[in-house]
Formats: C-alpha cells, sequence, structure tokens
C-alpha cells in the first residue's frame, strides 16, 4: 500500500508498504529517518517516541496504516530549520546524558512533551514522565540534570521573552 | 545529585592541561550532537541500495539432534535469494573468542534454546520470517543436561560435548576450572584457629547485558571476494580473527568498520551476526542487513554466568579474618565464550579485597543446556562479591561489630598481597573508601506527612501511602582487575597525524577502539590535545585499516587504548620537536608543544607549530603493551595474573514494604578510586550507571531458564531498572595515581558493577531481618509465598 503522511512538517511518501509494517519500520527503512531506534519494537523501551498529531507515541506500535494523512514529529524534528539543536537536545548534551545514545531520541520527544505540559516538573514528575523510557547506561542521574537544565533554561528564555 | 573529586595526596605530577579541553577536562562528546540529533549512524541503521534481509532459523529445544533439515520449501518462498545451512560454510565450521568449539551454524545437534541452525536471506524482513518458518527440522528431542549435578555425572545425564569434541582443557562437563591455595589452604588445623565460623550457600541468578541497540550490521560483498562488514561489536579485529577462517578468506579481505554501538557491557565480545551476514552476502553477492529484534537478542548473545557458591570464613573474637574457602559452580551453558576468564577473575578476585592469611578456592564453569554465557561488566568478581560480601555481614553480625569497622580491620592495602601472591603495588585504599562512603550524609527519612507515593515501594501502582515500610542501610566494597589478564597480551594500537588544515595545527587520531557508549573518543581527543598542544582533534573511524586496539571491556580501553593515543602523540611530539631542533639548531632541553606553539620553559614561544610543521604531516603509531602477567597456577592458583585492581564502595539505602515485598532503592551512594579522573563528567557517568546494573541484578534482572528453555525473552519479562527504579547516586571520586599506568589512572567501568549489589542486599536484611541468600530478590523472598 502507499501511505502518505507529514513527517517534520513535511509531506512524506512511501510506496510499496507491506501492511503489517509499523510506523518506526517506515521512519527508518523508507522514508530517510531512523532517528527513531529499534531497541525492542514491542512499546516497552520508549526509544522509538515520536509525536503523532502531537501526542508522544511508541512508533513500533502504531501501524502504518494508521500515520495515514497525520502529522508525525521525530527527533529530527526537534532540531531547527538552520540544523541547530533545540533546548531539549542541547541540555541533554551538555549534562552528559547522551552515552551510547539509543535511548535518546525518545528520551528528548519524551522530555519536549514533558516540559510542554509542566515546565517546572518536580524530580517525582520527571521521573513518573519518563518511566516508559529504558536507558542501560547511564542509570538515569545525568537525565535528570539535562531535564532539570533544560526546564531552567526554558524558564530562563520565557522569562526573557 | 552531588559529586566531589578528591585529589589524592599522592599525585604523581601535576599534569599540565594547556586546554581546559585536555586531560582532567569534561569537553562534551564529540559524538554528542549528531546522536542527539538523531543522526548518528547505528548498526541498525546501515542502509545500502539492493540490501537483502537476513534472518536465523533458531532451534526452539535446548538439546536435540537434527535428523534432517529440508529447506526446499524456503527456497520458494518469492523474495527469498538464499537459505543456508552449515553445509554451505566454506571453511572452518566452528568459532569461539578462546576456545573454537561453537559451530557458526549447528552440525547435526543443537545444545542450547536458540541455537541458530539455518539462514535465510531476503527482501523484506518479514519475507525472511516466512522463510525460516518454511525450514523444516526433524528433532530427535533429548532430556537437557542442566543441573550442577546433572552436568557433574555425565556417566548417567550425558555430554554436552562429547569428550572426543573437547577443545577446552575440561573434563566431563567442566569447561575451565581454577583452584587456589594460600597459607595454610583451609585444613582442620587452620580451622581450629578460628573463634568464630560462618558459612552460607548463594546463588546469583543469569542476569542480561540487555543493551539497547540489538545486534545488528550490514555485510557488503566487495569485488576482491572478500567482506566488508559494519558493525557494533567491542573488539574489531578479534571479530575478524573469529570470522575469516569460517569465511575461507584471509584476514586481510574480511574489512570491518565500526558501526554506531547501541551499548555493549559484554554482550558484543562474541560474535552474533557477524558471520551470518557475511555467509549470506557472500552466497547472494548482494549486501546483507540482520537486525535482531529483541526476543533473538537474548537468545543471540551470551549472559553473565549464574552461580551457586558455598562460602567459609573464620575469624577470631576480635574480628580479624583466619581463613577464607568457597567452591564457586558458574554454569558456562552451551559453549565456553569466556567461561576461562570468568572462572579465572571468579578464582583470583573471590575473596575479596581482603587480607586473609589462609585460603583455599575451587572455580569451576560446567559446559551445560542452558543458554552459554559469557562477558558482563564485571564477570567473575561480581558473582563473588555477593558471596564474600554476604559473609562479611554475616560475620559482623555473629560478632557483635559494626559491618564497615569489621570490613576496616581487614582491608587490603598497598603492600599487602593477593591470595594469588601477587604483591598489591599501588594505592589500595580499600578502608579509606568505606569511610568516605559511611560518612557521606544519610537522605532524609521518609516524611509519612508529604509522602509523594512515586518515592515508595510500589510507586505509580499506588500500593502504600507509607504503612508497611522499614528502612534499611546496607554497606558494600568489591574489587575488580582491570585488563585482561593470566598472561594476555592485550595491546592497543593508535595512529596519531599532525598537520596543519585552514591555518590550524590539527591532530586525527586513529584506532581500532570500540565507541561503545563509554566515552572514549572524548578522551583520546583530550589525550591528543594535552600532548599535542592542539585545540583541534579529530577522531577517524574505527576499523581493521589500524592495529588492534583490544576489547572495550575489562574496564581497559582508556588503559590501554588512551595509553596507545598518549605513546603514538608524544612520539608526534618528538618528531616534531626533533624537526624544530635541525631547522633551527635548538639546544633547549625544556621543549614543549602547548597552544599551538613549540615552546621552551626557560625561553618562551619558539615557533608556531604551523611554521614548524609546513606541508608536512607527522603520521606515526604506536602500540601500547601493559606490564607482562603469568598464568596462574592451575592446582595453586599462585602467579602475577592481573594488570591492575579497582575498588569501589557502596552504600545503599533501602525502603521495603514489608507486607507486599517491595523494594525501592531510595539512594546508592559510591566512593571509587579512578587514579586519576581524565574526564571526570565520563567518569561520574559509568559509575551512575555501573551502579544501576548492579541494582538490576539485586532486586529484578533474571532470565529465567526452566528445563534449559528462557521463559523471559522481552523487555515486558526481563525487568531492567526504569527512572523511577533508580534513586539518586551520590558519587565521590578519589584520584589516587596507579604508578604503573597512563597519567595514573585506574579503570573505572565495572568497579561499581562488582561492590554495589551486596550494598543493596545487606539494606534490605537490615529492612527485613530474613536472609537472603539469592539475588535477584524477589517480592516472595520477602514474603515468604514463595
Amino acid at each position: 500500500m502507499r501511505v502518505t503522511f507529514t513527517a517534520n512538517g513535511k509531506p512524506v511518501e512511501a510506496d510499496d508498504v507491506w501492511e503489517g509494517e509499523s510506523l518506526l519500520y517506515v521512519l527508518r527503512e523508507r522514508v530517510g529517518l531512523p532517528g527513531s531506534k529499534n531497541a525492542c519494537e514491542q512499546g516497552e523501551c520508549g526509544s522509538c517516541t515520536v509525536y503523532l498529531d502531537g501526542t508522544p507515541v511508541c512508533s513500533c506500535l502504531v501501524a502504518a496504516g494508521q500515520v495515514q494523512d497525520r502529522e508525525v514529529r521525530t527527533v529530527e524534528g526537534l532540531t531547527d530549520e538552520n540544523g541547530e539543536l533545540g533546548l531539549v537536545q542541547q541540555a541533554f548534551v551538555d549534562a552528559g546524558a547522551v552515552q551510547c545514545g539509543f535511548c535518546t531520541p525518545g528520551l528528548l520527544v519524551q522530555t519536549d512533551a514533558l516540559l510542554a505540559d509542566e515546565p517546572q516538573p518536580s524530580d517525582n514528575d520527571i521521573r513518573e514522565a519518563l518511566s516508559g523510557n529504558l536507558c542501560r547506561c547511564t542509570g538515569y542521574e545525568k537525565i535528570m540534570d539535562a531535564v532539570r537544565l533544560a526546564s531552567a533554561r526554558k524558564c530562563a528564555k520565557a522569562a526573557s521573552e | 545529585m552531588s559529586t566531589r573529586t578528591i585529589q589524592g595526596q599522592k599525585n604523581l605530577q601535576d599534569i599540565r592541561t594547556s586546554s581546559p579541553d585536555g586531560i582532567g577536562g569534561s569537553p562534551l562528546r564529540p559524538d554528542g550532537n549528531l546522536k542527539v540529533k538523531g543522526e548518528f549512524a547505528y548498526s541498525s541503521d546501515m542502509w545500502h541500495e539492493d540490501m537483502l534481509w537476513g534472518m536465523a532459523l533458531r532451534s526452539p529445544h535446548p538439546r536435540a539432534n537434527l535428523l534432517s533439515v529440508d529447506i526446499s520449501e524456503a527456497l520458494k518462498v518469492p523474495g527469498v535469494y538464499a537459505v543456508l545451512t552449515h553445509n554451505d560454510i566454506p571453511g572452518s565450521k566452528f568459532y569461539g573468542l578462546e576456545i573454537q568449539d561453537q559451530p557458526a551454524l549447528a552440525i547435526d545437534k543443537v545444545r542450547y534454546h536458540g541455537e541458530a541452525i539455518a539462514l535465510v536471506a531476503a527482501d523484506h524482513p518479514e519475507t525472511a520470517r516466512r522463510a525460516v518458518k518454511k525450514i523444516k527440522v526433524e528433532y530427535e528431542v533429548l532430556t537437557p543436561i542442566v543441573t550442577e549435578e546433572q552436568c557433574l555425572d555425565p556417566q548417567t545425564h550425558g555430554y554436552v560435548h562429547e569428550p572426543h569434541e573437547y577443545k577446552s582443557h575440561g573434563y566431563d562437563n567442566i569447561c575451565h576450572e581454577q583452584k587456589l591455595v594460600s597459607g595454610l589452604g583451609v585444613t582442620d588445623e587452620v580451622r581450629a584457629l578460628a573463634d568464630v565460623v560462618v558459612s552460607g550457600h548463594y546463588e546469583v541468578g543469569m542476569q542480561d547485558q540487555a543493551f539497547l541497540g540489538p545486534e545488528s550490521g550490514l555485510a557488503v560483498p566487495s569485488e576482491d571476494g572478500g567482506i566488508d562488514l559494519y558493525v557494533a561489536t567491542q573488539w574489531l579485529h578479534v571479530d575478524r580473527q573469529q570470522m575469516a577462517p569460517v569465511l575461507g578468506l584471509p584476514e586481510e579481505k574480511v574489512r570491518l568498520t565500526l558501526a554506531g554501538v547501541g551499548g555493549a557491557f559484554g554482550g558484543r565480545e562474541d560474535l552474533s551476526m557477524q558471520i551470518h551476514a557475511s555467509l549470506l552476502a557472500m552466497h547472494t553477492g548482494k549486501p546483507v542487513k540482520i537486525v535482531y529484534a529483541r526476543d533473538e537478542s537474548f537468545f543471540g548473545h551470551v549472559h553473565r554466568h549464574p552461580a551457586k557458591m558455598y562460602y567459609e570464613h573464620g575469624a577470631t573474637r576480635d574480628g580479624k579474618l583466619v581463613y577464607a574457602d568457597a567452591r564457586l559452580v558458574l554454569d558456562g551453558g552451551a559453549y565456553a565464550s569466556a567461561s576461562p576468564a570468568v572462572v579465572g577473575n571468579a578464582a583470583s578476585l573471590g575473596h575479596g579485597p581482603y587480607v586473609i592469611p589462609n585460603v583455599r578456592m575451587h572455580a569451576i564453569a560446567l559446559y551445560s543446556n542452558n543458554p552459554s554465557c559469557g562477558a558482563m561488566r564485571g564477570f567473575g568478581a561480581v558473582q563473588a562479591a555477593f558471596g564474600y560480601e554476604s559473609q562479611m555481614d554475616k560475620l559482623a553480625a555473629e560478632l557483635g561489630m559494626d559491618p564497615v569497622e569489621l570490613r576496616q580491620l581487614n582491608a587490603m592495602s598497598e603492600g599487602d598481597h593477593m591470595p594469588t601472591g601477587q604483591l598489591i603495588d599501588s594505592p589500595a585504599p580499600v578502608a579509606e573508601l568505606l569511610q568516605r562512603v559511611k560518612d557521606m550524609p544519610l537522605p532524609p527519612p521518609l516524611d509519612l506527612d508529604n509522602l509523594d507515593i512515586r518515592a515508595v515501594p510500589g510507586a505509580l501502582s499506588n500500593t502504600s501511602h507509607g504503612e508497611g515500610i522499614v528502612r534499611g542501610i546496607g554497606y558494600s566494597v568489591g574489587i575488580k582487575n582491570v585488563g585482561f589478564s593470566e598472561g594476555f597480551d592485550d595491546y592497543s594500537t593508535a595512529r596519531v597525524r599532525l598537520e596543519v588544515i585552514g591555518g590550524e595545527p590539527v591532530a586525527m587520531v586513529h584506532t581500532a577502539m570500540a565507541e561503545v557508549g563509554q566515552g572514549g573518543v572524548t578522551v583520546h581527543a583530550q589525550i591528543a590535545r594535552t600532548e599535542l598542544g592542539v585545540e583541534q582533534v579529530t577522531i577517524h573511524p574505527a576499523n581493521t585499516e589500524v592495529g588492534s586496539a583490544g576489547s572495550t571491556s575489562a574496564s581497559r580501553q582508556t588503559y590501554m587504548t588512551g595509553g596507545a593515543v598518549k605513546l603514538a602523540a608524544e612520539a608526534v611530539k618528538q618528531a616534531l620537536i626533533t624537526k624544530g631542533r635541525r631547522r633551527y639548531g635548538w639546544t633547549h632541553n625544556d621543549i614543549d608543544l602547548v597552544g599551538g606553539k613549540v615552546v621552551s620553559e626557560s625561553a618562551g614561544a619558539l615557533v608556531p607549530m604551523v611554521d614548524l610543521l609546513g606541508e608536512e604531516a607527522i603520521d606515526l603509531t604506536r602500540e601500547h603493551h601493559h606490564r607482562p602477567t603469568v598464568p596462574f597456577d592451575k592446582e595453586t592458583g599462585q602467579g602475577f595474573g592481573h594488570v591492575q585492581y579497582t575498588f569501589c564502595a557502596n552504600r545503599a539505602v533501602v525502603d521495603v514494604d514489608v507486607e507486599l515485598g517491595l523494594i525501592k532503592v531510595v539512594e546508592l551512594t559510591a566512593v571509587q578510586d579512578v587514579g586519576k579522573a581524565l574526564n571526570p563528567l565520563s567518569v561520574v557517568g559509568q559509575i551512575q550507571g555501573g551502579c544501576t546494573q548492579a541494582l538490576g541484578l539485586a532486586v529484578m534482572e533474571e532470565i529465567i531458564v526452566k528445563d534449559g528453555k528462557v521463559r523471559n525473552a522481552s523487555f515486558t519479562d526481563y525487568l531492567i531498572p526504569t527512572i523511577l527504579d533508580t534513586p539518586p547516586i551520590p558519587v565521590e571520586i578519589l584520584e589516587l595515581p596507579d604508578p604503573n599506568a597512563p597519567y595514573g589512572l585506574r579503570g573505572v567501568g565495572e568497579a561499581p558493577t562488582v561492590s554495589a549489589t551486596p550494598s543493596i542486599v545487606a539494606a534490605i536484611r537490615a529492612a527485613t531481618g530474613i536472609a537472603l541468600n539469592r539475588i535477584p530478590v524477589r517480592p516472595e523472598h520477602l514474603t515468604g509465598t514463595l
């Protein structure tokens, strides 16, 4: 089948999609957006998290056909048009929250969604919001630091605007 | 959380850092921006025009004879390009890290659940899946050999490998064995010297590395008949060494390039899809990509050896250890993998960082029809630490002593000897680490009036509002070796090139080091900056065009390949200075490279490096060998077997819902001597990550194997710590330099994984009063509802 949708603001079209393919597979293998990751492909690890019409979802659990005419935003879409890192991306780099980086794309999208919803989350808020995203390298401490840093920068930016 | 770095009293030298991005600083990862943009190319992201997807048929039985394998129906599936069995292997049919006992594809029999039997290449992963299902295998299912008793009685239960097929030095179903005796050993006379004796049986479950990036890669057939493989691994050269004979190719025709690696933790030390993808690519003439799904990943790599251990300790009434005895049985599963090294570590480190006058140890790894076990972070030492640290707590309770004081009383330090007879010839601040971890501030008690249920056992499940929750505190310390041991020369190679690019001196570092997330690429650039006085450093992709870098394991990469980069950079520096002496006739003995200039301490700046370099590039390669070690004596375990030791101490604070058996680790504190923190941010990240994997082993993680079958090959059923399960991990770093090591550094990655698990179990025991002789601790162990 053919699937057409919007990915990071641009129209995309995938042909010869087998009906059993997931959105994750189509993003990674058919439309050149491999940033979303394939760690478990059964909705347990969160590394494939993308926005679907503004809501974070595990793209491995979304059938490709379900995204017809809908809007998808992936980790690649967190970078601005000039290739500059978004605020959450920069905070993860600065805080040392990236080791192997395989969990990072999903965590970035989930953190972006958390801060959109709650710009100043408590530590327990952060832990709850990110509890669906597994990381095996960092022990999460630097991820906590990164989210706190992103929150502080976001609030400072909002205050200065 | 708080992170403090404490400079040791014994810093050998004040290492001059001309750039804040040199060693001792925490510059950001060179691959960080790509990783947060989603542009970093991991092995599963590889793509090639016209590529095929490879997939393996795996055995559903742990032990069976293969009566027939019929691939004819699979070959008829449209879109299938090849179906291969062991008959299609052009070269040797066996491979292995140390012992070549594993068939690349099963021959006549399978020895574990998930063993690969046949391969398919097809135009789509779904096509490949369907074709795999069409392969008809007739099995003669046999009773698997899975328990210690069965393994050690081959007359009754049979052999995993027939004795005439043995490629290890083992016997019966024993893959490897190491004994150790020191002092007077453990005899009735020695036992009589002890006032107090404690003993116990301890068990460790099978832990999985559970790296997030699945085994994957892309094999591309080349015009010269060879293979170019882009793969996630821990050691490119040892992969090639194992692949080439199977593929029937000379090593130079097997070229490997490191693709992005999504974590490793030992699980990529053995081959997974490397040979399979290459066979399919050679057979079809097309690029072949293999990506394991998570369930296949659980079958496709080795795990941490589960262990059954017996420990006995005798001490005087005032707490001095008199003797220690242990028998460690590690289940190595179907194939040898790293079992010999695991046994060596378990035997030599298995009595912990303590001075014990009389010691006996017997460690074995079994062959069984359980999943193969091999390398995982801290191997051999992790299992043993749960045993000896549980014993220390038991002994302290028996003596009525403080458990930290008992450990400190018996702690080894520089100048002492290991039970192997090896002199501890660099700092071993075991007692100090324990003191510092004990002195760290404690977290506040549970505030029942302002309870956030997300912070108590059960968390989001809303199982308690504070009732039934008891807090406990536990301590532990551990020891790990750094680098490959027992006579293995695991040297590293580095190539450093210095030239002028865009009017600036630029260094390029080329190694085959597998960057698996640990940050070696950051450290290599820091070393080049420090040694060459340049700002700009580029890291060449890791591949087999340069010499081996050894494995990214055994806490060795910064020590070994970092050391090689240092040697190569020093050689480049000397070459440049020599060039300057020839050109300008310098006679100073105090010349160095700083801030892009050649400088003399006495005469000041001599010349900008760009002027001296001109059009020339200085490009030199150096090997770094650690000091030699020797194999342990088979019977006595004596020998200078290890390169370096590393120590970490932990304190765990745990809340337990004693009614439901639920556990919440409230805080896990670590104090570790790292010799010299080349990149403090990364060092702390390693310690926190290592502690978290230890937490997983303590309370959650186990591959459940029943009658040889894996029952939980998914992240739904094999649980690793989430951010809700993981507490704040305050870290304190000591920097007491090791005079034998580059910059005085000490390997970092494994020590916390060795030491942290027992502290958590000790804290649960303190909260519940339950003995807890098995990890992971499960709710039913605490509620008695087993």
